[in-house]
C-alpha cells in the first residue's frame, strides 16, 4: 500500500474558503451568498475581499436558493454556503424547481456534512444529503476528501456550467492530496492499485480507507483504493475496470447506506457485473452528540470497520 | 407604446386563448389567468422593454417572472401574441411533448420562460436574484414579478420581502394579484393575513402602490408610477385588485374556477362574451 505524505491536518471547509477566495480574484462573475454562517463556512475571506459580490441573506435558506437561481439567470455564478442539512433537506423543493429542473448554474456548497460535525448532534448531522441531491436530474454531486481536493473542486466547479452540490465537513483531517492536482469532475482517482479487493471511498472516509489499506497489507491482502469524489455522474468505467480485476468490493462513506455512494455502486454492479459487496456507511440511523472520532467509531465508519468489511467480502468471493 | 383601446382588444383575444387552451387540454387554471389578463397584456405590450428574440440572461432588457405558475395559459398566450413563439403552438398546451407544460418550465426551451414555477412562493426570491445581477452589471432595466395572493401564505415570500428591503433591491417591482380566492375558498377563510397587506409590506420597508387590475388606463398609469419609484432605495409592491374569472359572468369572483376546465357549453357561453380581435389560433 502506497504511503501518502500528510502535509498538514486541515478542515475541508477551509479548502472551500480558500478556493472561493481564489475564484474571487480570477473570476469576476463568481458571487457568494451565505445564510448567517460566514465564519463556519470560511467565506469571510471572500466577503472581505469582494463585499460587492457577497450577499448575507440571514437565516433564510429558501430565499437564498431562489436568489442564487436568479443571479444565475443574470449570468452570475452563485455559490451558496450553509451547513449541509440546511443546504439540502430544508430547501429541497426550492432546489428541485428553481435550480435542478430549471437547470441553473448554481453551486450549492455544504459544510458540516455527516456525523463528524460532532457535538451539535443529529439535528445538524445530515446523512441523507448525497441521496437527496443525486436523485435530482441535472444535479452533479461532489464530495472531496481533504483540504487540497476541496479547494481544487471549488475552483473547478466555477467553470462547469451545471447545478452542483459540493459537500465538505467541519473536522481537521489529514491533508494528503497534492496542492497542484487538477480536479476533474466525474473522474475516479486511483490511489493504490491492488488485486484482492477494491475499496471505493468518498469524503472523509478516503483517509480511513488508506489507513485500512496499510493494516490489510500487513495481513497480506492487496487493496485497490479508488477515491470517488464525484458521486454523480459516477465514473462507471473506472469502477467496472477495477471490479473486473478484484472481484470484491467495499464502499465507504459518511452517509446513510440508503442513497449514498454504495447505493450508486450497487446499482451499477447489479446491472453490469454482480459482485460480492460490503458497505461501510450509517445503517438507517440518526447520529448523536460526541467527538468526531468517537462518532466515526460508534457508527462504524473508521479504518477498523473498513478492515472488517474487507475481510467479510473476501470470504464471499 | 400601444394605446389603451388596442391593449383592451389584445386582452380580449388573450382571454379567448386562455379559455380555448384550458378547454382543449381539459385541464388548467382559467380563473387567475382571466383575472390577470389585463395586467400581463399591458406589461408585455406597453410596459416592458423586452426582446421577443429572447435571451435567457435578460441583459439590457426588463425581465419578468411569473411566480404563480398555474396561470400559465395567460403567460403562454401573451408570450405568443407578443412574438416569442408561433401562436399556433398554443394548441399544444399540456399535451405530450409540448413546450407548453402545465406549469412554466425551461427544460423544453420555450422562449420567454426563464425559470420553472408552480411550486409557489419562489418567484420573488428568483426575481430579487436577477435584480441583484442587474445591479452588478450596471444594467438599469427592471425586474418584474407577478404573484398570487394565496401564495402569500408561503413563508419564503416573507424571507424575500425582508431581504429585498434590507438590501435595497430597488429595481424590483412585485405585483400581487389580489383576487381574494384560492383553491379551498376565499383567502380570508383559508388563512387570512390578519390585517392589511399594505401595512405589512410598508413595515418591511417597501414602496406600496395600488392598482385596479381591470382598468387598462389605471394599469398603465400605475406601472409608470412604479417605474418612477424604482431606484429610490426601496423595492416596489403593487397591490392589484382583480376578480378571478373576470369578465365571464358565470366565473367572476368564484374560487370554483381556480383550476377546472370549461365544458363545451361553458366555452361557447364564455367566448360569446369576448370579441375576437386578433383571430383565434
Amino acid at each position: 500500500m502506497k504511503k501518502f505524505e500528510v502535509q498538514n491536518i486541515k478542515d475541508t471547509r477551509s479548502g472551500f474558503g480558500a478556493g472561493l477566495s481564489e475564484l474571487g480574484k480570477t473570476n469576476p462573475n463568481v458571487v457568494a451568498l451565505c445564510a448567517d454562517l460566514t465564519g463556519s463556512l470560511k467565506m469571510d475571506a471572500f466577503q472581505k475581499e469582494h463585499p460587492e459580490r457577497f450577499y448575507q441573506v440571514g437565516i433564510a435558506e429558501a430565499n437564498m436558493i431562489g436568489l442564487a437561481a436568479g443571479l444565475a439567470i443574470g449570468g452570475k455564478i452563485p455559490f451558496t454556503g450553509t451547513f449541509a442539512n440546511f443546504s439540502t433537506g430544508r430547501v429541497y423543493d426550492q432546489i428541485r424547481q428553481s435550480v435542478a429542473y430549471s437547470n441553473k448554474n448554481v453551486k450549492i456548497c455544504a459544510s458540516h456534512a455527516g456525523v463528524t460535525l460532532g457535538e451539535d448532534g443529529a439535528t445538524h448531522q445530515i446523512l441523507e444529503d448525497i441521496g437527496l441531491m443525486k436523485m435530482l436530474p441535472n444535479m452533479t454531486v461532489i464530495n472531496p476528501c481533504d483540504y487540497n481536493q476541496t479547494k481544487a473542486a471549488t475552483i473547478a466547479i466555477a467553470d462547469y456550467e451545471n447545478p452542483v452540490y459540493l459537500r465538505f465537513g467541519r473536522p481537521a483531517v489529514p491533508n494528503f492530496t497534492s496542492a497542484t492536482d487538477k480536479f476533474e469532475i466525474g473522474k475516479a482517482l486511483m490511489l493504490n492499485e491492488g488485486t484482492d479487493v477494491t475499496i471505493f471511498a468518498t469524503g472523509h472516509l478516503v483517509w480511513q480507507a488508506i489507513e485500512a489499506g496499510h493494516i490489510l497489507a500487513e495481513k497480506g491482502i492487496s487493496v485497490e483504493l479508488i477515491n470517488i469524489h464525484t458521486i454523480k455522474p459516477l465514473d462507471a468505467q473506472a469502477i467496472l475496470n477495477s471490479v473486473r480485476k478484484t472481484r470484491a468490493v467495499v464502499t465507504a462513506e459518511e452517509h446513510q447506506m440508503n442513497g449514498g455512494l454504495g447505493d450508486s455502486i450497487c446499482q451499477l454492479l447489479a446491472r453490469e457485473l454482480p459482485t460480492p459487496l460490503e458497505m461501510v456507511a450509517v445503517n438507517d440511523s440518526f447520529g448523536q452528540s460526541g467527538t468526531p472520532d468517537e462518532l466515526m467509531k460508534e457508527y462504524g465508519l473508521d479504518a477498523a470497520h473498513i478492515v472488517a468489511a474487507v475481510e467479510r467480502v473476501i470470504k464471499r468471493k | 407604446m400601444t394605446d389603451i383601446r388596442t391593449l383592451e382588444q389584445t386582452a380580449s383575444q388573450v382571454r379567448r386563448d386562455i379559455l380555448r387552451m384550458v378547454h382543449g387540454a381539459k385541464s388548467g387554471h382559467p380563473g387567475g389567468s382571466l383575472g390577470c389578463a389585463d395586467f400581463l397584456t399591458a406589461l408585455y405590450f406597453n410596459v416592458l422593454n423586452h426582446d421577443p428574440k429572447f435571451n435567457m440572461n435578460g441583459k439590457n432588457e426588463d425581465v419578468f417572472f411569473l411566480s404563480n405558475g398555474h396561470i400559465s395559459p395567460l403567460f403562454y398566450s401573451v408570450l405568443a401574441r407578443s412574438g416569442y413563439f408561433p401562436v399556433e403552438e398554443l394548441k399544444t398546451f399540456r399535451k405530450l411533448h409540448s413546450r407548453l407544460q402545465g406549469h412554466p418550465a425551461t427544460a423544453e426551451h420555450l422562449p420567454g420562460v426563464r425559470i420553472a414555477s408552480g411550486s409557489l412562493g419562489q418567484g420573488v426570491s428568483v426575481a430579487a436574484g436577477t435584480a441583484l445581477a442587474k445591479k452588478l452589471e450596471g444594467d438599469k432595466n427592471l425586474v418584474y414579478v407577478l404573484m398570487g395572493d394565496g401564495e402569500l401564505q408561503e413563508g419564503q415570500n416573507w424571507e424575500a420581502f425582508m431581504f429585498a428591503a434590507h438590501h435595497k433591491v430597488d429595481n424590483l417591482i412585485v405585483t400581487v394579484d389580489f383576487n381574494g380566492q384560492q383553491i379551498d375558498g376565499s383567502t380570508m377563510e383559508v388563512l387570512g393575513l390578519g390585517g392589511d397587506i399594505k401595512d405589512k409590506l410598508l413595515a418591511f420597508g417597501w414602496e406600496i402602490l395600488h392598482m385596479d387590475g381591470h382598468n387598462m388606463q389605471n394599469i398603465i398609469d400605475t406601472m409608470a408610477k412604479a417605474k418612477n419609484a424604482a431606484g429610490n432605495g426601496k423595492p416596489i409592491f403593487i397591490i392589484m385588485k382583480t376578480e378571478m374569472g373576470y369578465p365571464i359572468d358565470f366565473m367572476v369572483g368564484s374560487h370554483k374556477w381556480h383550476g377546472i376546465a370549461p365544458s363545451d357549453n361553458d366555452l361557447e357561453n364564455a367566448l360569446a362574451q369576448l370579441p375576437t380581435t386578433l383571430a383565434d389560433y
